[in-house]
Order: structure tokens, then C-alpha cells, then sequence
């Protein structure tokens, strides 16, 4: 079964059109990249399916696990398994982190019907992920991304996304302003997620996060459209000849 | 030194997430319905003699509420702060109303009383035990009750009503009454010494700690009555206390008055925790009804290396107008104040603290954190004097505002006077809201909007939670949560 379909989507922000006709088919088990050149919609997209306010679809539709995902509430979304990790993670002054993980994983799982854990159930999973992210503990004694560095804060995001386990990871621009080394753990923190039930869309601008998560599919993104799809090569190609060459392509590429 | 004043009002752009439609459930709403004596409405020389008569005190505890009425009379109601208050008919107002059958102990309370404090969460009977914590209850005007006496008696600590003070401590209540907050030290403390009904007093002698955490409960219930409750705490030289306070009321049509005067006195080495949850009847969202909170708090730091330390949680109250302080008077003595007020609906509250050093090397800490919703107004309004001869004194002040919505208020009034060079005064202050990131974050991990708000704004609050007893954090925080139920839509 297909996991995301998203249809001819179109979406303004402060009513200036940046999605244009957007179409995208994502099975589980896949591992998507979406380059594209600033401004091109990247994080848009990523803020559509997570249903950030302020971004007005106007066009298409976008179906996740056969649900009318733009219906939903950002929340709700989150339950039914759509995971955003934010490109700039936001601090929550005074919120200790372990305490908030446990709050949103337990109402993701009351909202589907599930057993919420407690603290010393809820503890042990946070330790077992730990492990995988070589995070340093006291991190879950500190408020919510209060004081991280910018490699904490992202390594952060992909520990949320191992303790939540979602369906759909969209990593919006996680590479950015890591250094090859925390670059490195983000990567394999995502590797460890991978998983034949589980799809990732990797949104980058740059082509050396695809040296450590090795993608299924590349999609270029420009001016709101999908102009070209293909493997990873594509991407290699995109590194050589710079996006400049995408504005020659005429006309939209079909989605993978 | 430099002294200053900011005026931060602060009024919220657009905020996609947090919307401005309010309402709000209190769960403290309820009447109970339970027979009363109670004064006519009114209020001159023959009340006062006919209050003190009722309460069968002595001649001089009548002469000095004669005094302070007296004074009263030739007071003006304060204006300077930041509140907008219909007048008070101060003749419409019934200054004494009791629950009918008085009780002889606790056993003899009126079950339906019971039920009430049952309602409330407040245990009463030997349930207490559990809780661990000695209350004194105060229903309308009169103590319907008072838990672990005895216990509390082998400790050699006294913890009664104020009524029972005087009749049987007349000593003590003597040498310490008005004492902290004079009988004309302003407009509603004056009001409250002429009428005050009843309240708490406790003692702890020298060299002893309060073997338990000691709560007074007080309750409006009857109608058209003022509450005017005076407590009382003395903590000899090394003794300490932590002294909890909570305070509820039903949803009534009229402003109600209460006017309280709380007096701490510690001598040397002694210490004195004061917490207080005020969750007064607030009134509705259009600003109809609610209970009107003047309050005088004062702690007098006599001895050296004492401290008090003031911790409240505010969420109650259409209107509260209230400085806990400390008088810093014996050398190296300790004063803190830690606070959250929240504001809803059409909620007003001037609230803030008094810091004054007098001795040496006095320190001083106030953080306080002011909450605005809906279409609240919510200041701080705060003094730190150094006097002439607080050589070495110190005070930090933190003082944080949070917006929710677009059409409250925050604002700041911070004033310091430092006569003497070598103090070190402190004063940092933010005013912020709830963005938009925030909120979304929080729902993209499944958090729906109030628990995403609840979570933020105990986050905000979190340095003042962690000064309370435990149980009462928990009450506080789950306080929060019904009290901003529905300002986000």
C-alpha cells in the first residue's frame, strides 16, 4: 500500500504561491531526497504535511495511509505517524526534555488508542535510544533544546524521531550547519531508523547528507514543482553541475 | 545606584495559535447550602463593638478595632495602582457571618462543612494524617476547625484561630499584633483590624521546627459578606515553620470583598516559609462577579540571620491588590519572595513585594512571574529599599511576563531607593509570549493546543513551582491548567 500521495499540490505562504503543482508518491520502506535551490518550496512542503498554520494549500490533495492528510491537525497528524524534524528546533524554556518526550509520545498514543507508559517504562526506551544517538544523558535533565548547540539541537530531533517511531520522517534541511562529524551521528542515528515500514523525505539543499544516508530516489524541486526525478545519481549530477542547469529542464518531470 | 522605572506594555500582534475566545470553569463554584448568623450589613462604631461582642473578646482587643476604625475613617481608598475597581459600598457589605452551630470540636462540625473542605480537597478529619499536614479551616468569618492539635501541642507549637488566640494567648497576641502592619498602615489594612473576624495564629517557640507542614483553608460562602481574616505567625529565636494557605470561594453575581493582613515575625536564626495558592472566585468572562483581593502580607525579619520566605501561586480574583514583604531588620536576615500570577478573562492584579534592608549584609531575592490571558491586566509592582545602614545589602530581582492572546497586558513597575553605596541591587525583566514555533513544535510531537500551552506556560513558571511543598506544586500547576482552559481556541 502506498503511504504518501500527494497530488498537483499548491500552497501560498503570506499569499505568495510557493508550491505549484507538486506530485510525489512515497511507499514504506523508501527513502526519498528533495533538493532543490533556495527558495525552491523545500521546507514548505515539510510544513504542509506537518500542517504548520500560515501555509494555505489551494490546490491537490496529499493522502497519508489512506487518510486526507490536510484535514488534520498538526497533532493528530503526529499520531498517525507524520514526524517533522525541524530545521530550527525550538526551545521550550524550563520544559525539562525528558518530560516533554513523555508527554508527546504518550498522546500520541492515547490518540491511537493505546496504553500511555510510565516514567520507568518510558525511561528504559529513552535509554535504549540513547545508545543509538550517542547523546550525552544530561541532555534529557535540560529544558527542551535551552542552551544545545546547533549539533545537539539536531541530534536532538532525530532522538525524538527514534523515541516516536513514526511512519513518515520528514527531515527538513537537518544538515545544515553540522559538522562533518556531527553530520556523521545524524546520519547514523537516520540509518539505525531505517526500517521496510518506515519512509524517510530527506529535504537538503546539499549532496553530502546523501554520502551517509544513501537514498532510493532524488527529486528536484524548483520554482514549486518537481522538475526532475531519479536515483541517487541524480544527485551527483546535481553536485557537479549545480542547480543552475535545473532552470534549463523545460518541462515538469513526473514524480518517481 | 541607579534608581528606575520601566512601564512595559505589552500587546500581542497577531498570534495564529493562541486565540483570545475565553472561558474557563472553576471547580471551586459550589454553595453550600448551611444556616448562618451573620451582622447586618453596615459598618460603624456599634458593629465593630457588636462584632467584638459576638466574639466575646476582651475590652482592649475592642478598643484597638475602635482605633483602627477611627483611623479608617479619615483614610482615601488607595487609586495609585494599576486597577480599574467600581466603588465599594462599604455599607452594603456584612462584616460577620458564622456557620449556625458553632462547633465544640472537630468531630462536632457540621457534616455538611465536611463535604465542603471534602470538595475542596482539604482534609479536616484524621484523614489528615495521610496528608500529614495540620489545617485550620476558615468557613465565611469563623475557624470551623482545627487539625493535630495535640501533636502540635507536644511540639510546644500553638496553631488556633485567631478567636482562640485572644482569649487564651492574649499575651503573645499583645506583644505581636500590629506589630508588623500597624493598625493604620493603609487603607484595607485599617479596614481589616476593625473587622477582621478570625484567621490563624501560630506560634513556635524557641529552638523548635514545626514537626509538620501547618495550612489554613479559608472559604467564602455566604453572600454580601466581606472575608477579613488576620493571621499571625511568630517564630521564636531558631524555631521554623512552613505555613501553607488556600483560599476559595462560589460563583456569585456581586464582588465580594476580602481583606486580609497577614503578620510573620521571626526572631533570630528563625524561619518562616510561606506559601499560598489564591484561588478565589474570579468572576465570569465579561468580568461580572469575582471577589475583590486586598491584601496587607508583611514579614518582619527582628532577629539576626532570620529569614522569611514568601512563595504564591495567584489565579484567582477579579481583582488582586497584594505586596507580600519583608523588613530586613536584623543583620544578615534573608528575605524572598516567589511568585506566579495569572490573569484571564477580564481579571486585573497589581501585585508585587516589598524588599526593605535595614541590616547589615541583608540579601534579597524576588522572582516573579506574571501571566496575561484573554483580556486580563496583570502588573508587578515591586520596592527594594536600602536604608542607610544595610552595609553590604543585595537583592536580585527577576521579574518575567508571558502574553497569551492579543488583548492582555503586562506591565512592570519596579522601584528602588538605595541609600546606601556598597548595595548591590539587581533587576533583570522580559516580557514574552507564546510564539507561534512554540506551539506548533509541541503539537508536530502530538500535544494537543492546551496541553502544548499548560506545558509552556509551566515551564515559564517552573523556578517558583519548585519553592512549594510538593503537593501543593502539583495542586498549582493542575490550577493553571483549569484556569487557562480555553484561552486558546
Amino acid at each position: 500500500m502506498t503511504m504518501l500521495t500527494i497530488e498537483n499540490l499548491h500552497a501560498r505562504v503570506e499569499g505568495k504561491a510557493i508550491l505549484k503543482g507538486l506530485s510525489l508518491t512515497v511507499n514504506p520502506g523508501e527513502v526519498h531526497a528533495i533538493m532543490g535551490p533556495n527558495g525552491a518550496g523545500k521546507s514548505t512542503l515539510g510544513n504542509v504535511l506537518a500542517g504548520r498554520e500560515g501555509f494555505e494549500v489551494t490546490e491537490g490533495s496529499v493522502t497519508f495511509m489512506g487518510q486526507d492528510l490536510l484535514a488534520m491537525e498538526p497533532e493528530a497528524r503526529a499520531a498517525a505517524g507524520v514526524f517533522l524534524a525541524f530545521q530550527y528546533p525550538v526551545e521550550i524554556p524550563g520544559v525539562n526534555n525528558t518530560y516533554f518526550l513523555r508527554a508527546a509520545y504518550n498522546a500520541q498514543r492515547k490518540a491511537r488508542g493505546e496504553a500511555e507508559l510510565d516514567s520507568m517504562e518510558f525511561l528504559k526506551r529513552v535509554r535504549e535510544k540513547l545508545k543509538v544517538m550517542q547523546l550525552s544523558p544530561d541532555l534529557l535533565n535540560r529544558a527542551v533544546n535551552e542552551g544545545f548547540s546547533g549539533g545537539e539541537k539536531k541530534r536532538n530531533e532525530i532522538f525524538q524521531m527514534a523515541l516516536l517511531e513514526p511512519k513518515l520522517a520528514i527531515l527538513d534541511e537537518t544538515d545544515s550547519g553540522l559538522d562533518i562529524d556531527a553530520l556523521k551521528q545524524v546520519a547514523e542515528g537516520v540509518n539505525a531508523q531505517r526500517d521496510p515500514s518506515r519512509a524517510f523525505l530527506l529535504i537538503t539543499h546539499y549532496q553530502r547528507l546523501l554520502d551517509y544516508i544513501e537514498p532510493d530516489f532524488v527529486h528536484v524541486l524548483a520554482d514549486g514543482r518537481i522538475v526532475e526525478s531519479g536515483d541517487k545519481n541524480l544527485a551527483h549530477k546535481l553536485e557537479e553541475h549545480g542547480y543552475a542547469w535545473v532552470k534549463d529542464l523545460g518541462e515538469p518531470a513526473g514524480a518517481a | 545606584m541607579t534608581a528606575e522605572r520601566t512601564d512595559i506594555t505589552a500587546t500581542l500582534r497577531d498570534n495564529a495559535e493562541v486565540a483570545e475566545a475565553l472561558s474557563r470553569r472553576y471547580g471551586a463554584g459550589f454553595i453550600t447550602d448551611i444556616e448562618t448568623d451573620s451582622l447586618p450589613a453596615g459598618l460603624n462604631e456599634d458593629i465593630v463593638r457588636a462584632l467584638s461582642a459576638l466574639k466575646e473578646e476582651p475590652a482592649w482587643m475592642t478598643e484597638w478595632r475602635l482605633d483602627a476604625y477611627r483611623h479608617w475613617l479619615t483614610m482615601p481608598m488607595p487609586h495609585w495602582a494599576k486597577l480599574k475597581i467600581a466603588p465599594i459600598d462599604f455599607q452594603a457589605i456584612s462584616y460577620y457571618a458564622a456557620p449556625k452551630n458553632r462547633p465544640k470540636s472537630l468531630d462536632d462540625v457540621d457534616p455538611k462543612l465536611i463535604e465542603a473542605y471534602d470538595k475542596l480537597g482539604v482534609p479536616l478529619h484524621e484523614r489528615a494524617r495521610l496528608a500529614g499536614v495540620a489545617v485550620d479551616a476558615v468557613f465565611d468569618s469563623v475557624s470551623v476547625g482545627t487539625t493535630f492539635r495535640k501533636e502540635l501541642a507536644e511540639a510546644g507549637v500553638i496553631f488556633c484561630s485567631m478567636s482562640e488566640a485572644i482569649k487564651e494567648h492574649p499575651e503573645l497576641v499583645r506583644e505581636y499584633l500590629g506589630t508588623v502592619v500597624p493598625t493604620g498602615d493603609n487603607y484595607f489594612a485599617a479596614l481589616n483590624s476593625a473587622v477582621f473576624s478570625d484567621g490563624s495564629f501560630v506560634f513556635i517557640p524557641k529552638g523548635v521546627r514545626c514537626p509538620m507542614e501547618l495550612s489554613t483553608y479559608f472559604r467564602i460562602n455566604a453572600g454580601h459578606t466581606g472575608q477579613f481574616e488576620r493571621t499571625l505567625i511568630i517564630a521564636e529565636d531558631g524555631a521554623s515553620v512552613s505555613y501553607l494557605e488556600g483560599c476559595t470561594a462560589p460563583m456569585r453575581d456581586e464582588n465580594q470583598l476580602h481583606a486580609a493582613v497577614v503578620e510573620l515575625v521571626t526572631l533570630e536564626k528563625a524561619s518562616i516559609k510561606y506559601s499560598t495558592v489564591q484561588n478565589w472566585y474570579p468572576g465570569d468572562e465579561n468580568g461580572v462577579g469575582g471577589i475583590y483581593n486586598f491584601v496587607t502580607k508583611r514579614g518582619d525579619c527582628r532577629g539576626d540571620d532570620s529569614k522569611i520566605s514568601w512563595t504564591q501561586v495567584e489565579t484567582g480574583s477579579a481583582v488582586t491588590w497584594k505586596y507580600p514583604s519583608c523588613v530586613l531588620r536584623g543583620d544578615r536576615s534573608v528575605g524572598e519572595f516567589y511568585s506566579v500570577a495569572l490573569t484571564n478573562n477580564m481579571q486585573q492584579a497589581d501585585t508585587g513585594t516589598k524588599m526593605v534592608h535595614v541590616g547589615k549584609d541583608t540579601r534579597s531575592k524576588i522572582i516573579s512571574k506574571g501571566i496575561s490571558a484573554g483580556r486580563s491586566s496583570n502588573a508587578y509592582r515591586g520596592l527594594v529599599k536600602v536604608e542607610k545602614g544595610a552595609e553590604g545589602a543585595r537583592n536580585y530581582t527577576q521579574c518575567d511576563s508571558l502574553l497569551i492572546g492579543k488583548r492582555c497586558g503586562a506591565h512592570t513597575y519596579p522601584y528602588m531607593e538605595v541609600k546606601n553605596p556598597s548595595a548591590i541591587v539587581e533587576h533583570e525583566a522580559t516580557t514574552s509570549k507564546i510564539s507561534d514555533d512554540q506551539m506548533f513544535y509541541c503539537r508536530s510531537r502530538g500535544l494537543d493546543e492546551e496541553n502544548a500551552v499548560s506545558m509552556i506556560v509551566d515551564g515559564f513558571c517552573k523556578q517558583v513551582f519548585r519553592e512549594l511543598p510538593m503537593e501543593f506544586a502539583v495542586e498549582a500547576k493542575k490550577l493553571l491548567e483549569v484556569s487557562l482552559e480555553g484561552a486558546v481556541g
